[in-house]
C-alpha cells in the first residue's frame, strides 16, 4: 500500500463526496497475525486485479474502482467494525476471506442488502440462492471440495475404499467444522471409517493430533488448516514421515507458504484447487507492467504467481466480470448493489471470456443463477513438487458427488430459513 | 472553585453516605445518564453502535464484574472468557429453548447460571491464593471452552458449531438478530449497565462488600474478626461471574449474533478485561468503565487516525497499535499503578484546590 500524498487527498475529497461515481469495493484484509501468510497474498491479488481494471482499462465500464482496505487480523469483532465501518461508502460487495466473519456478515448482508462473496469458503448451504438472497459461495464449496477430495482417494485406491482409514485435521472452528457433515455421509456410502482430529486457534500445537495419526496410521489424512497451522501440520507429517501423497489439503492448506518451511520433504503434498496455478497467462504481464513496475502494487509485488494470489486475483476478476454483468443488465456504469446482485446472479465464466480477460482456462466453465450461488462444485487436484518449488496440477477438474451434496445444502438451508424466518424464493 | 463541598450541607445520614457527595459531582452525573439515556439513542447510526458504544458498553459490564472479584475481593481470575462464554450458551440455550419469554429474562437467567459455575470453580479458591488461584482459574478458562467445541447439546447440534441469536424484541422492538436498530442494541446494553454498576456500588459499600475488603486486605484478620471467608469468597465469585455471565450473554446476543467459542471467548479475552480492570483502577466501579472505554476506543480511534486519518497502511497499523496499546499499559503500570480512577481522584482533589493550591 504506497500511496502518494496526491492520491490521500484525492481520497479524502472523494469521502467526503460519495455522489462521485466510482465503484468502492471493500477489501477486508488480514496482513497481520498467525493467519497473515495466507491473508497478504489473497489481498494483494485481490486489489492488484483492481488496480489493473483502473490503471489499463479506466476502471470497469469507464468507472474507476476505489478498494477500501480494512484490516481484519481473521479476527471476528475486527470484522464486523470493518464492514459496519465501510458500508456506508456505497461498498457494492464483501469478501471476507474468513468463514468466521462470514457467519457474522450473512444476516447483517441480508438486512443491509449488500452482495457476500464467499469464494470457496463460507456457509456451504449459501449455494441455495433461494434462501440466501445476497451471499454467493461459486465456484465450489467446502463440501465440493471434501467430495472431490474423497473422489481423488478412490481413484487412488481403484474404486474401493471400504474399510479403509480416513483422518482429517481440521481448525476447530464453523470453517474446519464444515466438511465433518458431508465425509460422514460419504462413509456411509462408500464405507470408509472417518476419524476427527481437531486442532486449536492457531495451530502450532498439533503435536498429540499427529502422535495419534502416528499411532493410528490412517491410510489417509485430508486437511482444512489455515494460516500457521498449514505449515505446522505439513511440518509434523514430515516428522512422522507419514506419506505426503497420502496427505490431502483443501484448497486452503495449499500454497506456497505452507510447504516451503518444511523443506523437501514436503514433495509430494496434495491440495484441492479450484482454479489453475502458476503465472504463465498473459494477464500477467499486464499485471507487471501497469501494477507492479508503476509501483501500485497492494504489497510488496512478490506474491505474483503464488497460489493465493492467483486465487485472490480470480476471486477479483469474478467481481469484476460480476459488475460488468450488472452494467449491462441495468443499463448503467454506476451500479446499484441490487443491481450487482442481478449481476452476480446471471454471471456466466465462459472459456471465451477468461480467453478474453487473459486468462484462458484458468478455471472451469460455470454459470450462476438465482437457485444455484454455488456453482457447480469441481476442482482439482494439485502435487507439490519440492524441487521445481511450484504445484503442479494432477487431475482434471471434476465435479462433486451431487448426489450427495445436494440433499444436505437442501437440508441446512431450509434449517436456516426456519431459523431466521426466510420465505425461500427469488424475488 | 468548581468542585467544592461548600455550601453542600448534608442534614441526614443518607446524605452524608451517598455516592457522589459533591454537588458538581451529583449534577455530573445526572448530565451523563441524560445524554446517555435522551441524546445518544436519537443520534446513534450502526458504525457508533457497533463498533464503539455497544463493545464499550458490554466489556463495562463484564470489567465490574471482574473487579469486583479481582479489586474487590483480591481474588486473580484468568477465567473471564470461560464465564462469558458460560452466559453466551446459556443465553442461547435459553433463547432458543423457551422462545416465548423475554429475551431480558434470559439474559438474567444466563447470569444466574454462570454465577453457578462461577460458585463451582470459586471453590478452589478455598484453599489456594494468588498465582495458584490464577491457575487454577485458567483451567476453568480452558475446559470451558473445550467443552462448548465438545459438546453438540450447547450448539443445538448445528453443522458448523456456532450459535446464531434469533431474533428477540423488547416491548416490540428487535434487540437480536439483523435487524435490530443501532438504538435499540444501545438501550439495551446501556440499561443493564447502569443497572449492573448501581447494584455493583451498592453492594460494595454494603456489608457484603466490607467482608470481600477484609478479606482482599488480610484474609486471615478478616477470619479472626469474623468474616466467614467461605460466604465472602463464594459470593464475590457468585456476584462476579452473575455479571460476567450477563456480559457474555450480551456480547452473544445483541453485540456478534453469530459466535464461535474459541474465538470470541478465548483466553485473550480474559486478559483483556483483565487489563481493563487493571488499567482503570482495581476496586473501582468508575475504574470499569474508564479502563474498557481506554481498552475499546483506543485501537478504535488509532485505526482511524492512521489509516483514514494519514493514509498508512493498514498492516502497519495494525502492527503500531499493539505497539501503542502495550507501551500504554506498561506506562501506566508504571506512572500510575492505581489505574485511570487514581487519576481521576487526583484530578479531582486539584480542582477541590484550584486556583489556590497549597
Amino acid at each position: 500500500m504506497k500511496k502518494t500524498l496526491a492520491t490521500l487527498a484525492l481520497g479524502a475529497v472523494m469521502a467526503a463526496a460519495p455522489a462521485m461515481a466510482e465503484l468502492v469495493v471493500p477489501s477486508l484484509s488480514y496482513r497481520t497475525g498467525p493467519y497473515a501468510a495466507n491473508g497478504i497474498p489473497f489481498a494483494d491479488g485481490y486489489q492488484d486485479y483492481f488496480t489493473l481494471l483502473n490503471e489499463r482499462d479506466g476502471g470497469i465500464g469507464g468507472e474507476m474502482v476505489r478498494i477500501e482496505e480494512c484490516e481484519t487480523g481473521y479476527n471476528t469483532e475486527k470484522g464486523v467494525e470493518c464492514y459496519e465501518s465501510t458500508k456506508g461508502d456505497g461498498s457494492l460487495v464483501y469478501e471476507p476471506l474468513s468463514t468466521g466473519i462470514t457467519y457474522q456478515l450473512i444476516p447483517k448482508v441480508t438486512a443491509d442488502g449488500i452482495p457476500l462473496h464467499t469464494l470457496g469458503y463460507g456457509r456451504t448451504s449459501a449455494k441455495n440462492g433461494e434462501v440466501f438472497r445476497w451471499v454467493f459461495n461459486y465456484p465450489a464449496n467446502y463440501w465440493d471440495g471434501a467430495s472431490v477430495a474423497i473422489k481423488h482417494i478412490l481413484d487412488q485406491e481403484g474404486g474401493d475404499i471400504n474399510g479403509k482409514k480416513i483422518a482429517l485435521v481440521y481448525h476447530n472452528s464453523a470453517y474446519g467444522k464444515e466438511p465433518i457433515r458431508t465425509l460422514e455421509e460419504l462413509a456411509k456410502k462408500h464405507g470408509y471409517s472417518l476419524t476427527l482430529l481437531p486442532v486449536d486457534h492457531p495451530g502450532q500445537e498439533q503435536k498429540s493430533q499427529w502422535l495419534q495419526i502416528r499411532r493410528e496410521r490412517p491410510d489417509y489424512v485430508i486437511m482444512w488448516g489455515w494460516g500457521v497451522m498449514n505449515q505446522v501440520a505439513i511440518q509434523e507429517a514430515v516428522n512422522i514421515r507419514y506419506p505426503m501423497d497420502h496427505f490431502i489439503g483443501i484448497w486452503w492448506s495449499g500454497s506456497e507458504n505452507d510447504v516451503l518451511p518444511a523443506g523437501a520433504a514436503a514433495d509430494g503434498y496434495k491440495a484441492l484447487t479450484f482454479h489453475n496455478l502458476g503465472d504463465d497467462y498473459p494477464v500477467y504481464d499486464d499485471l507487471r507492467k501497469y501494477v507492479v513496475e508503476a509501483g501500485k502494487a497492494a504489497g510488496a509485488g512478490d506474491q505474483l504467481g503464488t497460489a493465493l494470489y492467483n486465487r485472490g486475483m480470480y476471486a477479483a476478476m469474478l467481481a469484476a466480470e460480476a459488475i460488468k454483468t450488472a452494467q449491462e443488465l441495468a443499463g448503467t456504469a454506476q451500479i446499484t448493489t441490487e443491481q450487482l446482485r442481478d449481476g452476480m446472479e446471471n454471471l456466466e465464466i465462459t472459456n471465451a471470456k477468461m480467453e478474453a480477460i487473459g486468462l484462458p482456462g484458468f478455471g472451469p466453465e460455470f454459470k450462476v443463477t438465482c437457485q444455484n450461488h454455488g456453482g457447480d462444485g469441481f476442482a482439482a487436484v494439485a502435487q507439490w513438487d519440492a524441487s521445481a518449488g511450484e504445484w503442479k496440477m494432477i487431475t482434471d477438474y471434476v465435479q462433486s458427488d451431487q448426489e450427495v451434496i445436494q440433499p444436505l445444502v437442501e437440508e441446512d438451508s431450509m434449517a436456516y430459513a426456519k431459523e431466521a424466518g426466510i420465505t425461500p424464493g427469488c424475488n | 472553585m468548581f468542585y467544592r463541598e461548600a455550601g453542600d450541607f448534608k442534614t441526614s445520614y443518607a446524605d452524608d453516605s451517598q455516592t457522589f457527595p459533591i454537588k458538581f459531582d451529583r449534577y455530573r452525573y445526572y448530565v451523563v445518564l441524560a445524554v446517555a439515556f435522551g441524546v445518544i439513542p436519537f443520534i446513534i447510526n450502526d458504525y457508533w453502535a457497533s463498533s464503539v458504544l455497544v463493545p464499550f458498553l458490554i466489556y463495562a459490564i463484564a470489567a465490574i464484574g471482574l473487579n469486583i472479584l479481582t479489586g474487590y475481593c483480591g481474588q486473580v481470575s484468568l477465567g473471564t472468557g470461560g464465564f462469558m462464554a458460560v452466559g453466551a450458551y446459556a443465553c442461547y440455550k435459553l433463547m432458543t429453548a423457551f422462545p416465548e419469554i423475554n429475551i431480558v429474562f434470559h439474559v438474567l437467567g444466563a447470569g444466574v447460571v454462570t454465577a453457578g459455575v462461577g460458585v463451582l470453580f470459586g471453590l478452589p479458591s478455598l484453599r489456594i491464593k494468588g498465582f495458584y488461584l490464577a491457575v487454577a482459574t485458567l483451567a476453568a478458562q480452558f475446559f470451558l471452552v473445550w467443552l462448548f467445541n465438545k459438546v453438540p447439546w450447547f450448539y443445538n447440534y448445528s453443522a458448523s458449531g456456532q450459535i446464531n441469536a434469533p431474533e428477540r424484541t423488547v416491548f416490540g422492538m428487535p434487540v437480536t438478530g439483523p435487524n435490530t436498530e443501532a438504538w435499540a442494541q444501545y438501550l439495551i446494553c446501556l440499561v443493564f449497565l447502569v443497572a449492573v454498576a448501581w447494584v455493583a456500588r451498592n453492594l460494595t459499600r454494603g456489608t457484603v462488600g466490607r467482608s470481600w475488603m477484609a478479606i482482599r486486605d488480610m484474609d486471615i484478620a478478616a477470619e479472626i474478626i469474623g468474616v466467614n471467608p467461605l460466604k465472602a469468597k463464594l459470593t464475590a465469585f457468585a456476584v462476579s461471574s452473575f455479571f460476567v455471565g450477563i456480559a457474555g450473554a450480551l456480547f452473544f446476543a445483541v453485540y456478534l449474533g453469530a459466535v464461535e467459542v474459541g474465538e470470541a471467548f478465548g483466553i485473550q479475552k480474559s486478559f483483556l478485561v483483565l487489563f481493563m480492570v487493571i488499567i482503570g483502577g482495581l476496586g473501582s466501579i468508575f475504574g470499569s468503565l474508564a479502563g474498557a472505554a481506554f481498552l475499546v476506543l483506543l485501537p478504535v480511534l488509532l485505526k482511524n487516525m492512521l489509516v483514514d486519518g494519514f493514509g498508512w497502511a493498514t498492516d502497519l497499523t495494525a502492527h503500531l497499535q499493539l505497539m501503542i496499546v502495550g507501551g500504554l499499559i506498561i506506562f501506566f503500570l508504571i506512572v500510575e499503578p492505581h489505574g485511570l480512577a487514581q487519576l481521576w481522584r487526583v484530578g479531582k482533589e486539584k480542582l477541590r484546590l484550584w486556583p489556590f493550591p497549597h
